[in-house]
């Protein structure tokens, strides 16, 4: 077993896990994050998603041990973050994404909110094309992407609002 | 689920301390850098190692720097950055381009340049879960003694499948290799063995710390151009680099084709700059002497049933692409990619 020092959504944590174990095990089954998805446990899906220092990677192909020293953002850490910022209801992203109708089994969404609320970050006015090279690195089986573009050109839209 | 087998995990803070784990630990360990090659082979059990030795704490080999006529890349440096940096983009356009077309977008924030040049062969075969790969019988990359690409073949046609490699073998790139024992400079052409088992001639021990490029001005040109089934995320069915330099007339210096996706090492493709030297820019010959390049490499390149996409389409596909990715090159229209 190991320490690691990880931050998560803005916490410090101090937890013990197996060297072999990646993020993505640590934060479903030492932590109980259960948002982070996993899917094929590869790097093949996308579900797995979280920011690195705002960045997306794949908590699936990193270890544990590899977070330490950066800020980790799992889908659980959007609306509090966005309710510290003074905003009000769901984070633009989330609640895009569920104004839209963006999902159907929600598998893909909280790798696919997360790579959105990335891009939005970067870029608060992305073009169809900015968005979808993307996102496109997030599998959905489900829905055929459309209201997933739909949304997250609205979360878009609202985030310049907030701005 | 998949998981990771148990392993020490070792995370040295300088390059010595690494070096001297990798000596002490050979062929028992394996180097961790981005991790989107390794954690899948690990998962998936091809390789028997005890020791993982993390480049993640060391300082001073991530960016870029320009040393004399060099442009010089250290090997644990993003691909993100690679794609996107203003001086790649300018003295090496088709790495760049390469670089931008590695895998998805969280792939290229976390997979090295270092890790794309060292990545492992792959075949549809071996990239398998365990289980899989029992099911169906093991094969000669790992605890079989079979190969099921060429039948009764004696030896592992696992593809190179790295798109930087071409990419790197076209600009004429060195890599530098540091050990226990010392600094090797090697130029990456003596890098690639015909061995899908180990594709490569670096010795156990040795870790890639340098991605060295000769600084090219404006009369050089490049593309990279890369088949796939899908738009992001899929490996290369097939991968080209060219390159193309001019004199101050406009007519061809020097040129270099490579693809990748093919069998076990990358190919440079010889003849291509005989072909086309001293042809102007604009001329029919040139044109001409593209097709006879196209022609060239579909004579030389001969795909196998190791990657998925059926192998007369990707030999097929071998013209089309040369012949897109010259022209990208000299219109400053790549990456040639469908999407
Ligand atoms: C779904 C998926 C799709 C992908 N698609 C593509 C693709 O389209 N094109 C492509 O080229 N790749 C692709 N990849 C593979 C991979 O993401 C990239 O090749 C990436 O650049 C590998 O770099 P890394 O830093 O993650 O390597 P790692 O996984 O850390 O290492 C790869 C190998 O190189 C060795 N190694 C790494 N760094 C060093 C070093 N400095 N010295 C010595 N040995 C070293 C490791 O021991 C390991 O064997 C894909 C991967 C996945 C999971
Ligand atoms: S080429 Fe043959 S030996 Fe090599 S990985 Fe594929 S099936 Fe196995
Ligand atoms: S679970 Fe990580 S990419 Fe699929
Ligand atoms: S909603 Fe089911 S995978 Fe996207």
């Amino acid at each position: 077993m190991r320490l690691l020092e990880l931050e998560i959504n803005g916490d410090r944590l101090h937890v013990a896990a197996p060297p072999h174990w990646t993020l993505l095990e640590v934060l479903r089954y030492e932590l109980g994050l259960t948002g982070t998805k996993q899917g094929c446990d590869k790097g093949d899906c996308g579900a797995c998603t979280v920011l690195v220092d705002g960045k997306p990677q794949l908590s699936c192909l990193m270890l544990g041990s590899a977070a330490q020293g950066h800020a980790i953002t799992t889908i659980e850490g959007l609306l509090p973050a966005h309710r510290a910022q003074g905003g009000a209801g769901a984070d633009p992203v989330q609640d895009a994404f569920d104004r839209c109708g963006a999902l159907q089994c929600g598998f893909c969404q909280p790798g696919m909110m997360l790579s959105a609320k990335a891009l939005l970050s970067e870029n608060p006015t992305p073009t169809s094309t900015d968005i979808k090279h993307a996102l496109s690195g997030n599998l959905c089986r489900c829905t055929g992407y459309t209201q997933i573009l739909e949304a997250a050109l609205l979360a878009a839209t609202k985030t310049e609002e907030v701005l | 689920m998949l998981r990771l087998p148990t392993f020490q995990l070792h995370e040295p803070a300088s390059l010595k301390e690494a070096c001297a784990l990798f000596a002490e630990h050979g062929a028992a360990a394996k180097i961790l850098a981005g991790g989107t090659d390794l954690l899948p082979n690990l998962k998936h059990e091809i390789y028997d190692v005890d020791h993982v030795i993390s480049l993640a704490k060391l300082p001073g080999i991530t960016g870029f720097e320009m040393q004399g006529h060099d442009l010089v890349i250290g090997a644990l440096t993003p691909l993100a950055q690679v794609a996107t940096n203003p001086n790649i983009q300018k003295h090496a356009p088709a790495l760049a381009q390469a670089a931008s077309l590695v895998a998805g977008p969280q792939h290229r924030q976390m997979g090295t340049l270092g890790g794309n040049v060292m990545l492992d062969t792959r075949c549809q075969w071996i990239n398998q879960s365990y289980f899989w790969r029992e099911a169906l019988g093991f094969c000669l990359k790992k605890d079989g003694t079979v190969c099921h690409v060429v039948e009764g073949g004696k030896k592992c046609v696992a593809a190179a499948s790295n798109d930087t490699a071409p990419a790197l073998m076209t600009l004429g790139a060195s890599l530098t290799f540091v050990s226990a024992t010392g600094t090797r400079e090697i130029p990456i052409e003596d890098l690639w063995v015909a061995d899908g088992i180990n594709n490569k001639s670096a010795r156990p021990g040795e870790i890639l710390t340098e991605i060295r490029l000769p600084l090219r001005d404006h009369t050089h040109h490049g593309a990279y151009g890369k088949l796939r089934e899908r738009g992001s995320i899929d490996f290369p069915l097939l991968g080209c680099a060219v390159r193309i330099d001019l004199d101050d007339a406009d007519c061809v210096r020097d040129a270099a084709v490579s693809l990748v996706a093919l069998q076990a090492r990358p190919l440079l493709i010889k003849g291509v700059d005989a072909l086309l030297q001293g042809l102007k820019l604009g001329s029919t010959e040139l044109d001409q002497a593209i097709e006879a390049v196209a022609q060239l490499a579909h004579k030389k390149c001969k795909p196998l049933d190791n990657i998925p996409g059926d192998k007369d389409y990707r030999r097929r596909m071998v013209p089309v692409y040369v012949r897109r990715t010259l022209r990208a090159a000299l219109d400053g229209t790549g990456p040639v990619h469908h999407i």
